[in-house]
């Protein structure tokens, strides 16, 4: 199977693990990802409310690059990415002028059919049954809370992805592989976000109270789909232990990660060790290893 | 040689009990639009005889719009899916005969569907507007030097 | 031909977009036109008058008057007209007001526009010939579909006037919603004590033939002669050996597989039920999907207890034909459940409330059942997870009405007053506990309503709080509502034991296919429509078949009765006569050019087109003709449109008259 493949800038930055784990688990699926040749940034929270425009026009040049290319679809796993995408792709299919304008940017027409997938939407395509398949290692005493943060789901009108109420795609996933997901309240609450930057001590608010709430459930791991959440919700989390001394501390692990922990990948080629909130200790603990292979 | 700016006319049959009613609510409703179109009420779309829109064409129309109730909603039960089959028919037959088919508009438009109705005629006159004047008939009549409306 | 036009100013209404006197003018030079005039008001008697006068004077023989539209006052100027020696149908309107000056701005285009519309009118009139209206004689018997409080009153109604009523009601007893209410607002009336002796009452009645347990299945004909077929499902009991004794239900072994319908899903229900203790008629129905019996043979303990052998395992559904005059609609309302939906469903659900997925969140309804002495909990306050007494409680008003992005843009009506209720119940019952509403206005328009909630904020002590809830989760037991207090300005959390939703008022599921079965108009939601919201309320456009209670819109009890007598009093208007004119504009065969093809009578969906038989003095046959029952046409014209020699003309809409409006049509 053959992806297009747009990894954005925190991929390749701060998110450094979530994309060593990818491409680690689809190694094992046999799935090929090919990168969109001169991709630029995306526009991700600073163009939105910059420019309208540029917040358009920098995902449709990602959007016509890959066209080029021939490919069908992309798969953009930061949710920001995603997010931005699919928004570019529906201002320009119903906004007549907006595309117009836009055209003249990138001085050439415009006609969509790119499949933007997120994530979750990427392993759905490729099939749980194969990943199923690909299982080694029992992780029936991982507990985790599945995090999905507002861009993979919002806005439903235009995302069209899960319910956006009460999402459930990632917990099938964690399901497949033989995790426990648990049920608990804070799965679409917002984290702060971009916040991190200008305004922490709301981020390590929220944040606090995500953690707190999936430690109430008796979650061991909490797993996200996000750079954005993760980075809030682990690196993050070190200041939030220092500042709480009651706080208990959980790990947080890309989806991508434990899909490799579960296929029997190695902590290293994981990213495992680029956390702030080292999951090993927990992983040792839970996770019986009858098998590694490197 | 006058410059005058070219105003479609655009003929439409409506229906009594739909169209016609989702028309007046319109007009209750205050909802301006384009002064192009004449209304001629009809029972039913049923009732609509395909020689009524070669006509009207044939009369000076550069458009004509035909608008009922939805399917399913009849006032007369069916009238309306014999209006709907009849048409499938007859704009091949406008094509062969070398009438523009594409200046023969259709809409459902139910009695309480004012705002529907006024966006249906002025984006048939604006489509209309856009295509130029109907000149089949024009230069037809020109030739055998028959009136074309008999103004008095 | 000697044509008289008339133009109206309507006041301001055409005469400020429409120069009326160049109008008037301009008609005066139109061959055949020997009288041109236009006046303020000529729906008025001095207008009347003044075409009545001119009729005489010029010795006019048809009538155009250029007006408001023709659903207006076309029956106003044909009964003028027709008092002064005209036929009334060689009078036609022009619409200058809906369909020109309220809808166009620019005076000259207006102007030319009239005249043109006028021409039309003037040119289509010379094709007019005289008609006679049509006499058609009256079934002098109702049916009224739907048994809720609205149905019930109009069958009532038209009973106590002497005429025979059939009442249809779906579900195996009548009562509808008001029949599960635990009171009613303004009064705190018990509402099945105020509804039972109505029940009882139709139950009784020599002139009610109720059909409990049925549907209507299809209708044909039109006013004052409907044939309507109505099946009677099965219910498995032989209703005229049953006696109500309700041994057969108590001793129903599957007691706990179905969830009660009449107890919103809160409690469950034998299969062998009847849906509640006061039911009329109170004979039980067996639910086939879940009966031992049906499902492989065993069980029949209802049969072997039944002491009047009244159990018929064998019954079939019934179709059953009717012949009545006038139908009434009062299939009442559903209300919004919010779980998840299907994409096309106009509603996008309220997942973030957690209903559905939390038990003590639950909808007004199923408030009502637990608040109702015959409820599930025996009118216990008590909460449907753990059956503890909830000493806080939330109510959430505006849930799925008023929201133009999730839900419907309308609203409900019902909710401001029902939920002040619902909190003055639970003060009532629980003295120490608390009771928030969170609205977004409160909308107490009727009679009392005002008083009533100004009581459950002073007298009750309930606490109102202006904003939205934006999340309901669970934790610890505990409800968590997350709502804010925009006048205070704050974000208020609330841990409660239970939340309410006040949820949306919608047409029920069926509504658009009964709708359809009886050829009547409905709206995108599902309601049915009236005439004319202001002056024509209670009447669709089928003549005959008319609208009482909320499907028709939201409405409360009083409103729902008062326009079921409405209704009622429009069916006896209908009785009054023995024989009903109506309009001549049907289809005619010319006979002398028909060559009896009988497309026409392929097309008829009124099954009006017969073929006759021709015969010369001998008895000889000379050739097959179609024949229109003028009684049975309805007017659409179908045939005339597929005749292929256009030897059937639909009278007032003929050839000659549509191609005379087309040819007039000169310039824009």
């Amino acid at each position: 199977m053959n992806f297009g493949y747009y990894p954005g800038c925190s991929l390749q930055g701060t998110a450094k693990e979530f994309d060593l784990s990818l491409k680690e688990v689809l190694k094992v699926l046999d799935v090929n990802l090919n990168e969109i040749n001169d991709w630029c940034c995306c526009g991700a929270s600073s163009a939105h409310v910059m420019s309208h425009i540029l917040s358009v026009a920098l995902p449709a040049r990602n959007l016509l690059l890959a066209k080029h290319r021939g490919m069908q679809n992309v798969v953009a796993p930061c949710a920001a990415c995603y997010n931005r995408l699919k928004v570019s792709q529906h201002e320009l299919k119903f906004d007549e002028k907006m595309r117009m304008k836009v055209e003249e940017i990138l001085e050439e027409k415009i006609s969509n059919g790119v499949e933007i997938l997120n994530l979750i939407g990427l392993f759905q395509k490729i099939g749980l049954g194969k990943i199923k398949t690909a299982i080694k290692i029992n992780l029936k005493e991982i507990k985790a809370a599945c995090y999905y943060g507002c861009l993979l789901v919002r806005p439903h009108d235009i995302l069209k992805f899960d319910d956006p109420e009460n999402p459930s795609s990632m917990e099938e996933i964690v399901s497949i592989i033989g995790a426990k997901p648990i049920e608990w309240n804070y799965k679409i609450e917002c984290c702060g976000a971009s916040h991190s930057i200008d305004n922490t001590e709301i981020v390590e608010q929220l944040s606090k109270n995500i953690l707190n709430d999936a430690i109430k459930h008796d979650a061991n791991v909490i797993v996200v789909a996000c750079p954005m959440c993760h980075s809030n919700l682990d690196m993050r989390q070190k200041n939030i232990l220092k500042k709480y001394p009651q706080q208990k501390a959980i790990p947080i692990l890309y989806l991508t990660q434990l899909l490799g922990l579960s296929m029997g990948l190695n902590y290293k080629d994981l990213g495992l060790h680029l956390h702030y909130i080292n999951p090993v200790p927990m992983l040792e603990e839970k996770v019986k290893v009858e098998e590694v292979t490197i | 040689m006058e410059e005058e700016k070219f105003e479609p006319k655009i003929t439409a049959f409506v229906c009594n009990w739909c169209t016609y009613t989702g028309a007046d609510l319109a007009g209750t409703s205050r909802l301006k639009q384009q002064t192009n179109a004449r209304l001629i009420r009809v029972p039913c779309t049923g009732r609509i005889d395909p020689v009524f829109i070669i006509k009207a064409f044939e009369k000076g129309a550069d458009g004509v719009l035909v608008s009922g109730c939805h399917p399913g909603d009849c006032h007369y039960n069916t009238g309306n899916f014999h209006a709907r089959r009849r048409w499938i028919f007859f704009k091949q037959l406008l094509d062969f005969v070398g009438i523009d088919s594409t200046r023969l508009y259709f809409s459902w438009v139910s009695a309480s569907e004012g705002k529907k109705w006024v966006d249906v005629v002025n984006n048939v006159i604006n489509s209309v507007r856009a295509k130029g004047p109907f000149l089949g008939y024009k230069n037809l009549n020109k030739e055998t030097e028959l009136p074309l409306v008999n103004k008095n | 031909m000697r044509i008289g036009v008339f133009t109206c100013h309507c006041g301001e209404n055409i005469g400020r977009t429409v120069d009326c006197p160049a109008v008037s003018k301009a008609c005066a030079d139109f061959p055949g036109v020997v009288h041109s005039e236009d006046y303020k008001y000529m729906c008025s008697d001095p207008g009347q008058n003044l075409i009545k006068q001119a009729i005489k004077e010029k010795n006019l023989n048809a009538v155009v008057v250029g007006s408001c539209s023709p659903h207006m006052h076309e029956k106003t100027f044909r009964k003028a007209c027709s008092d002064a020696g005209i036929n009334p149908f060689q009078v036609e309107i022009a619409n200058l007001r809906e369909h020109c000056s309220w809808i166009h701005d620019d005076v000259p285009s207006a102007t030319l526009k009239a005249i043109d519309m006028m021409r039309m009118m003037v040119e289509k009139v010379k094709f007019n010939g005289p008609l006679t209206p049509i006499r058609v004689p009256v079934t002098k018997r109702a049916l009224v579909i739907g048994g809720g409080i609205s149905g019930i009153q109009a069958s009532l109604d038209i009973a106590n006037a002497g005429y025979e009523v059939i009442l249809v009601e779906k579900e195996p007893s009548i009562g509808g919603h008001m029949s599960q209410l635990s009171e009613t607002f303004p009064t705190l009336d018990c509402s099945q004590c105020i509804l039972t002796p109505r029940m009882v009452e139709v139950y009784q009645h020599s002139k009610i033939k109720l059909m409990s347990y049925s549907e209507v299945e299809n209708v044909e004909g039109f006013i004052g002669n409907f044939s309507v077929t109505i099946r009677k499902k099965a219910r498995s009991v032989k209703d005229e050996l049953c006696t109500g004794c309700g041994l057969c239900v108590q001793k129903c072994p599957i007691k706990k597989v179905a969830l009660s319908e009449f107890d919103e899903g809160l409690a469950t229900r034998p299969a062998m039920y009847v849906p509640f203790p006061q039911a009329v008629p109170n004979i039980p129905v067996i639910d086939r999907t879940i009966c031992t019996y049906f499902k492989n043979g065993k069980c029949q303990m209802c049969k072997k207890v039944c002491g009047r052998e009244a159990i018929d395992f064998e019954q079939q559904d019934e179709l059953v034909k009717e012949e009545v005059g006038s139908i009434i609609i009062a299939t009442g309302y559903k209300l919004y459940t919010i779980d998840k939906k299907p994409d096309d469903s106009p509603i996008h659900g309220y997942g973030e409330y957690g209903y559905g997925k939390y038990k003590d969140v639950v909808s007004g309804l199923q408030f009502e059942r637990i608040a109702s002495a015959s409820g599930p909990t025996s009118g216990e306050m008590l909460r449907p997870s753990d059956k503890k007494v909830p000493k806080k409680i939330v109510f959430i008003q505006c849930v799925g009405s008023r929201d133009e992005a999730k839900g419907f843009s309308y609203c409900s009506k019902i909710c401001c007053m029902y939920t002040a209720k619902h909190a003055m119940l639970y003060k009532h019952k629980v003295h120490d506990g608390e009771a928030y509403v969170f609205y977004m206005d409160i909308r107490a328009g009727g009679k009392m309503y005002e008083e009533f909630v100004r009581r459950a904020i002073e007298e009750d002590g309930v606490k109102y709080i202006r904003g939205r809830v934006s999340r309901i989760y669970q934790d610890d037991g505990k409800i968590i509502v997350k709502g804010e207090d925009t006048i205070a300005g704050v974000k208020v959390e609330i841990d409660a034991d239970m939340a309410v939703l006040a949820t949306a008022m919608m047409a029920q599921t069926e509504a658009p296919k009964l709708a359809q079965t009886l050829g009547v108009p409905y709206d995108k939601y599902g309601f049915i429509n009236e005439v004319h919201p202001k002056l024509r309320p209670v009447e669709t456009s089928s003549g005959g078949i008319f609208l009482a209670g909320a499907c028709n819109s939201p409405r409360d009890i009083p409103d729902s009765v008062a326009m079921a007598s409405a209704a009622a009093a429009k069916a006896l208007v209908l009785f009054g006569s023995d024989m009903l004119e109506r309009e001549p504009v049907v289809a005619k065969v010319n006979e002398a050019t028909c060559a009896g093809c009988l497309y026409c009578k392929k097309v008829c969906a009124y099954n009006a087109v017969e073929a006759k038989e021709i015969k010369d003095r001998n008895g000889n046959l000379i050739k097959v003709v179609a024949y229109v029952n003028s009684g049975l046409c309805q007017g659409c014209g179908t045939c005339n449109a597929t005749c292929p020699s256009k030897s059937v003309e639909l009278l007032g809409f003929k050839d000659d008259q549509i191609y005379a409006q087309i040819n007039a049509f000169a310039e824009v």
